[in-house]
């Protein structure tokens, strides 16, 4: 019986490493995303994720060469507190403090026997004597980045330290109306969720009804409809942006909600009605009839019997249109533009020429995706759950 | 009132006939049986009466109405799909209630009528369950629910049996026809199965290539088929067919088979003398070719020589797979049979009980 579950263990071996070698591909880059933007701005500047958990900047050289006079916290000598920003504030550059390290005290040298430290040295020092005397102590989590990437904030501190000091920006009002503030992720994630759902229910519930028509009712042409459906699929949306464009500039569709919504229901409604006239194309007939000889008509009969058993269906769906919708830059940038900045649009804005703001960056990512996650989380049993098993014989 | 009229009926697949001109009249309360191998129409005659297929040509009427242009749920009619067709995502209550809910039934009638249907099929305690939790068995009874609560003019049924394994169809069998006695409503109900047909039919259609071959009762159609197809399906082990000539002699007819000759009846000694000369196929029931030591009193022995091919005991009879010249034929003989395979023994046929018919046109010669 042991045998026989070892060996087993051993059979799976394979698939389990590939497994979780697949979750750490994933699992990795996701935590390192989701450490820097819990991180403060300071540190994600100096040191990389990884590093979140070891010890502050400077400590290990305060060790080997402050700590035997000034004590582990740096208040052992009452005349040269270190934990005292007045004392420190002296200091604030690693030459001062070098300067200062040369100095003799009490006809002694400062060092005694140890020998002077190096410019890197004296730097991280001056760090650390600035984290301990409180002048600049930058906690190791912080949820500022999110509060920042919410609110649009675009200074050199943070929205919280500039509203407490009433010193924000002309745009901002340090309260709760911030979170509409046409640059923040806050503004932007609310746009796209007025972009998404129209535009994931719009095509999937139009597909339906196609769907259900190609597949169980009789019309002339039926197949050729549906053939040429199936044919425009392969139609580049990019071919299109110009024409509609113009086609939206006459209707005054252009920067309107409306316009994208329409847009994505175009362009999501050929596969969707492919995959559900597949899908309730292969339930059985039998149902149907027996629905019909019941007294349904097509309508009870796709609200009471399609619907309900194509749910797995239009689950997927929902998932596929919900999620490319939701990254969708191209046509949010050419039909909303920045008059309604969507998601896509605000992060890509994010990233400055020089390549900083990651801390910002990693936190609106986090955001935009947090929402695809719960979609996905909620949707996907629908995916496995067999809701046609007992329909018919065996 | 619900007597169903197929008048002139016919239906096209394409270049493909499935049904010709048919022509029946269902009486009211009757047990029809659609009987047929598949391919010959039955279940598309079926489907025609419930008004899921359209028809080609003719008139279908459901009592005194024509139903042509009237679609399925105004038929008053309930049908049990072969495949059952449950709802997969509603309880067994559900399923029943569905057809009810839809024309608008008060609720307290619904369920009365649900929990008495189900109460007589005894399915009661599953009215909660969804199909899949269902054995096939089960199914079939909420299926046959289902049509009972619609309480329809005509209950149309399609080959409802054939999931269900051998034990359970003799169950389910005979609580159809309980339920048809019960409910003195018209039953129309199709199968490829010649022993359903004849143990449930008060009347049988016969169809083959979309054509009605005959239409009686299960008596009738045994002891008086209409033709060799008929003969040939109903009945198991199925009708011996020999070919013969007829020929005159001494003023009596006889069928020559080559292996043995037959005197005609006395009673169809003139029908027989009409064919003399041609060519015609004997016909002759199983039952009808005995052991002559068990040959049962009143029969006119025939008696053949043959050779044991093949012996099946059935428990209470044993079938003889013969050979007589180049005629294969099967007996079913009384159990003491002493033959055994390779035994070359005689066999004695009833030559009162022989079946004629034309070689050309396949039709019972009388």
């Amino acid at each position: 019986m042991n045998i026989e579950r070892l060996t087993n263990w051993f059979r799976h071996l394979p698939t389990h490493i590939v497994l979780i070698l697949l979750c750490a591909l994933w699992l990795v880059p996701t935590l390192g995303l989701l450490v820097t933007s819990l991180r403060p701005v300071q540190a994600v500047n100096v040191t990389g994720w990884w590093t979140v958990l070891s010890p502050p900047i400077g400590s290990s050289e305060y060790a080997q060469q402050c700590s035997t006079c000034h004590g582990e916290e740096g208040d052992a000598i009452p005349d040269a507190d270190l934990t005292d920003p007045e004392v420190v504030g002296d200091y604030p550059r690693s030459t001062q403090l070098l300067a200062m390290l040369e100095k003799e005290i009490d006809g002694q040298p400062h060092l005694e026997d140890n020998p002077l430290p190096d410019a890197q040295q004296a730097a991280n020092i001056a760090v650390y004597l600035k984290r301990i005397s409180g002048i600049d102590a930058p906690p190791r989590f912080t949820a500022n980045n999110y509060i920042d990437a919410l609110m649009g904030y675009r200074g050199k501190r943070t929205y919280l330290e500039d509203c407490a000091t009433g010193e924000q920006a002309l745009d901002l009002n340090c309260n709760i109306s911030d979170l509409l503030n046409p640059r923040g992720m806050g503004r932007a994630m609310l746009n796209s969720l007025l972009v998404t759902i129209p535009a994931t229910i719009l095509p999937i519930l139009f597909a339906a009804f196609a769907a259900y028509s190609f597949a169980w009712l009789d019309f002339r042409g039926r197949q050729f409809l549906f053939a040429l459906l199936v044919g425009l699929q392969v139609v580049p949306l990019q071919m299109t942006l110009i024409p509609i464009s113009r086609l939206y500039a006459q209707l005054g569709l252009n920067g309107t909600f409306w316009g994208v919504w329409l847009f994505h229901t175009g362009f999501g409604m050929p596969y969707a009605i492919y995959l559900m006239r597949n899908f309730l194309g292969s339930l059985p007939r039998d149902l149907f009839e027996s629905a019909y000889l019941d007294g349904a008509s097509h309508w009870t009969a796709f609200t009471r019997l399609a619907i309900p058993l194509a749910t797995p269906a239009i689950a997927s769906l929902a998932i596929f249109q919900f999620l490319w919708v939701w990254n969708d830059l191209l046509v949010a940038l050419v039909f909303l533009g920045g008059t309604t900045p969507v998601l896509t649009y605000q992060i890509s804005n994010m990233v400055t020429s020089l390549g900083a703001g990651w801390h910002l960056l990693t936190a609106a990512a986090f955001l935009s995706f947090l929402l695809p996650m719960i979609v996905f989380f909620a949707l996907q049993r629908f995916f496995v759950r067999g809701m046609l098993a007992g329909a018919v014989k065996g | 009132m619900a007597q169903v009229t197929y008048e002139h009926v016919t239906k096209h697949w394409g270049d493909v006939v499935a049904v010709n001109d048919l022509n029946i009249e269902i009486a009211d309360k009757e047990f029809l049986v659609f009987v047929g191998p598949s391919g010959c129409g039955k279940s598309t005659s079926l489907r025609l009466l419930a008004g899921l297929d359209d028809l080609t040509n003719g008139d279908i009427y459901i009592g005194d109405r024509l139903v042509n242009e009237i679609p399925p749920k105004d038929r008053d009619i309930a049908m049990v799909f072969q495949s059952y067709a449950l709802y997969p995502h509603m309880s067994v209550y559900d399923n029943m209630a569905f057809g009810l809910k839809l024309r608008k039934l008060p609720k307290a009638e619904i369920d009365q009528r649900v929990r008495h249907a189900a109460q007589e099929l005894g399915i009661e305690h599953l009215l909660d369950r969804k199909p899949k939790a269902l054995s096939g068995g089960q199914r079939q009874r909420v299926a046959v629910g289902r049509a009972i609560v619609r309480e329809p003019a005509v209950f149309l049924m399609d080959e409802p049996l054939s999931n269900l394994d051998a034990k359970l169809r003799v169950e389910a069998r005979a609580m159809i026809q309980r339920l048809h006695h019960r409910l003195e409503t018209t039953f129309i109900y199709v199968t490829h199965d010649q022993t359903e047909a004849m143990t449930m039919g008060s009347r049988i259609a016969v169809l083959k290539d979309g054509i009605l071959q005959q239409v009686n009762t299960p008596q009738v159609l045994y002891d008086k088929p209409d033709n060799v197809f008929v003969a040939g399906f109903i009945g198991s082990p199925s009708m011996n067919f020999f070919d013969a000539t007829m020929i005159q002699e001494n003023g009596g007819a006889y069928a020559d088979t080559g292996a043995f000759r037959v005197r005609a009846p006395e009673s169809k000694r003139d029908a027989w003398m009409q064919t003399a000369g041609r060519r015609v196929i004997l016909g002759v029931r199983p039952e009808d070719i005995h052991d002559p030591n068990y040959a049962p009193p009143g029969i006119r022995p025939l008696e053949v020589e043959a050779l044991v091919d093949v012996r099946e005991l059935m428990g209470n009879e044993v079938f003889l797979y013969l050979k007589s010249g180049n005629h294969d034929y099967i007996a079913r003989v009384d159990p003491r049979t002493a033959a055994y395979v390779g035994n070359r023994i005689e066999v004695v046929f009833n030559a009162e009980n022989m079946h004629l018919f034309d070689a050309e046109t396949e039709q019972a010669l009388r």
